[in-house]
């Protein structure tokens, strides 16, 4: 069904829906078009990482400044969450989810992956396989009952009877439902984005898929800043245990 | 796949995207309205208010893509196939 999006035919920004590139490790398949990505992604990081800090001035220029810009806008995120006391601790996690999934989308966006020819599949950005997002949204249920326990220890479970014990099947769905939508969500926008891209690619190749393309950048860069946004704003709710907040979901 | 199948799931495929589209359409509406209202009465805050608007917008819009998550699945991963 809806074979036509996997022709050849397309020139760049094809996608293959369901078609990996697997790999064998011991008794596990993995999809190696993603590990494949996510290193070049990691490397990119590090690289930028290390030019920056590796001859500091005082006067920023450069890749220092970039950088430092970066670093103002995470922390920014993780305070406006957290509040002034308490984000310090949480700033290298929260960060390093907003950089690692800003450049993952942008890489699938901006990256001609396609000239790089695959036996089967293709590259794209790692955050459109559904296994990175729950992975991601996995390591902050994990901070987040990170964060209540080393608080409150045992005492973090009081929050499910707090208002009333009757509420107690609801915020036990609750912590289902949180990496669920976290990374459906994430995974679900990159993955459109790039459909409509190839869709539009497919009906008019020139230049009208362009305006399209620029929202997908717009979309990407706003859904990681969600997600490292949400991350902040769990690992708050289980700090400062029941009461004041109830946004988000 | 049988026919009967492939049909149904395009049709619960377009109805999925469809019907979700219906109530993010109706919030960002409403989110959007406020915010112009916001801005009309007090301009300085333009900035705050648009930053507010665009991070709820896409909690909105993150309804519509559940749906359309339910419908990649039902046309590219068909459980039933």
């Amino acid at each position: 069904m809806l074979s036509f999006l996997a022709t050849p035919t397309l020139p760049l920004a094809s996608l293959e829906v369901g078609h990996h590139f697997y790999w064998q490790i011991g008794g596990l398949k993995v999809h190696g078009q993603v590990f494949i990505v996510s290193w070049i992604v990691i490397g990119i990081l590090l690289i930028a990482s290390l030019l920056a800090t590796r001859n500091i001035q005082r006067i920023p220029s450069g890749m220092q400044n970039l950088m430092e810009y970066a670093l103002e806008f995470v922390r920014e995120i993780a305070k406006n969450q957290l509040g002034e006391k308490e984000y310090r601790p949480w700033l290298p996690f929260i960060g390093t989810l907003f950089l690692f999934i800003f450049v993952s989308n942008w890489s699938g966006a901006l990256v001609p992956w396609k000239l790089i020819k695959l036996p089967e599949g293709e590259l794209a950005a790692p955050t459109n396989d559904i296994n990175t997002t729950v992975a991601l949204a996995l390591l902050v249920s994990l901070a987040y009952f990170y964060a209540g326990f080393s608080k409150k220890g045992l005492g973090y479970f009081g929050k499910y009877i707090q208002p009333t014990p009757v509420l107690l099947p609801i915020a036990i769905l609750e912590d289902f439902t949180k990496p669920l939508s976290l990374s459906f969500r994430l995974f679900g926008n990159i993955l459109a984005d790039e459909l409509v891209v190839a869709v539009l690619v497919l009906l008019v190749p020139l230049f009208v898929p362009l305006p399209v393309m620029l929202l997908g950048l717009f979309t990407s860069a706003i859904q990681a800043l969600v997600f490292a946004t949400l991350a902040g704003a769990y690992i708050h709710e289980a700090l400062e245990g029941h009461g004041e907040e109830h946004g988000e979901h | 796949m049988d026919p009967l199948v492939s049909a149904a799931s395009v049709l619960a495929a377009a109805l999925a995207i469809g019907l979700a589209a219906i109530g993010p359409g109706i919030g960002q509406g409403n989110a959007s309205g406020s915010a112009v209202e916001g801005i009309a009465r007090q301009p300085e805050a333009e900035g705050k208010i648009r930053g507010t608007l665009l991070l709820t917008l896409a909690f909105m819009e993150s309804l519509t893509i559940y749906g359309l998550v339910i419908a990649l699945v039902l046309l590219f991963a068909n459980p039933f196939s």
